[in-house]
């Protein structure tokens, strides 16, 4: 069998390939450049969209910049933790790779976790106007279309406005395009939770596996980049204030 | 490219020539500074559409960083590098275009 010290791609009882690489490195890589104008064409979507929804809520009325940006850096250091998991693994140290393989899983769920609760706060949104102490230049455009329910005969206004798929062209659009982020992420913590599972198996993964595992975290940082640009691009600039 | 030694030792230490453990935590580091500066910039509403050019550099550096050092592009072969941003090129110009077609203007 042919030594695998030639081989530029690594791993283990690697063929010889046409472009000294591995295949399965270089499939992924081909995947995720498909990826990527997967995710384009629906932020892409999303600006075109951007301003034509005909009713609310709007991306001010919901958005928690705060919240999102937490969630953030869960998955931000999820990539960290998978790295760190690969460079585990091809020191030696099964046990080191089982940890932050772990960690990445967990962080990767908190991440879901975060989405789930800001679906349902969206799906849920209302609108709450105080009558009584009511500041009008503190409301949002949305709000501003119920002041006429404060006609004096109640002290408080609550609407229920929740932002679904089919609400706007807003809602749409985000739930499409967060929803098949949420879906990639979902994959990916399946694919890592099976293999940090298979690790427990007799020589299921071992150093000379390092090349699969880096497969999986080249998903995974995937998965993070994209997020990326999703939080700038449709949160910051979504409800950025001086753009007003 | 990963140099293997004579060993039944299935956990024998491998030379990936990738970076060390410390080098991926202080990009970690500089992640989260990065997106503690976008957060940051995003209160300051003065800026007014300043504000775009900024938070696209430094979501563009972000990028960078996980591409390059997270995914390895700068230590492995340049060919994975022009697939990924083949393809990243290829979604810009058709995100561009669709604005384009629909006369975006922010």
């Amino acid at each position: 069998m042919a030594h695998a010290e030639a081989a530029p791609g690594g791993g283990h009882d690697v063929h010889d390939t046409t472009t000294g690489l591995s295949h399965k490195k270089l499939l992924m890589w081909a995947f995720l450049g498909s990826d990527c104008m997967f995710f384009g064409a629906l932020i892409a979507t999303y600006m075109v969209h951007k301003n034509g929804s005909l009713v609310g809520p709007f991306p001010e009325d919901v958005f928690d910049i705060l919240t999102t940006s937490t969630s953030t850096f869960v998955l931000l250091m999820s990539s960290m933790s998978m790295v760190l998991a690969y460079n585990a693994l091809t020191r030696g140290s099964l046990r080191g790779f089982r940890i932050w393989l772990l960690s990445t899983c967990v962080l990767g769920a908190t991440f879901l976790a975060f989405q789930v609760f800001e679906f349902n706060e969206f799906v849920n949104y209302h609108v709450e106007i105080d009558c009584v102490n009511l500041n009008v230049e503190k409301l949002t455009d949305f709000e501003k279309t119920f002041i006429d329910r404060c006609d004096g005969t109640v002290d408080h206004v609550e609407i229920e406005t929740g932002l679904t798929p089919r609400t706007n062209l807003f809602g749409t659009t985000f739930f499409v395009l967060t929803g098949f982020h949420g879906g990639h992420v979902t994959i990916g913590v399946i694919w890592l939770l099976s293999m940090y599972f298979y690790s427990f198996k007799k020589n299921g993964i071992t150093s000379r596996h390092h090349e699969e595992v880096d497969v999986a975290a080249l998903y995974w940082h995937f998965v993070d980049v994209v997020w990326i640009i999703i939080f700038t691009v449709i949160y910051l600039f979504g409800v950025f204030p001086g753009f007003d | 490219m990963a140099h293997e030694t004579h060993t039944d030792n299935p956990y024998a230490p491998l030379d990936t020539g990738h970076p060390s453990a410390f080098t991926y935590f202080k990009v970690a580091m500089l992640l989260v500074a990065l997106t503690a500066a976008e957060v940051g910039v995003f209160y300051i509403e003065g800026l007014g559409h300043g504000i775009i050019p900024i938070l696209l550099v430094l979501s563009a550096a972000k990028f960078a960083l996980v591409a390059m050092f997270y995914m390895h592009l700068r230590f492995d072969s340049q060919l994975f590098s022009a697939i990924f941003v083949g393809g990243i090129l290829l979604a810009f110009s058709v995100g561009l275009a669709l604005l384009g077609l629909f006369k975006f203007y922010v």
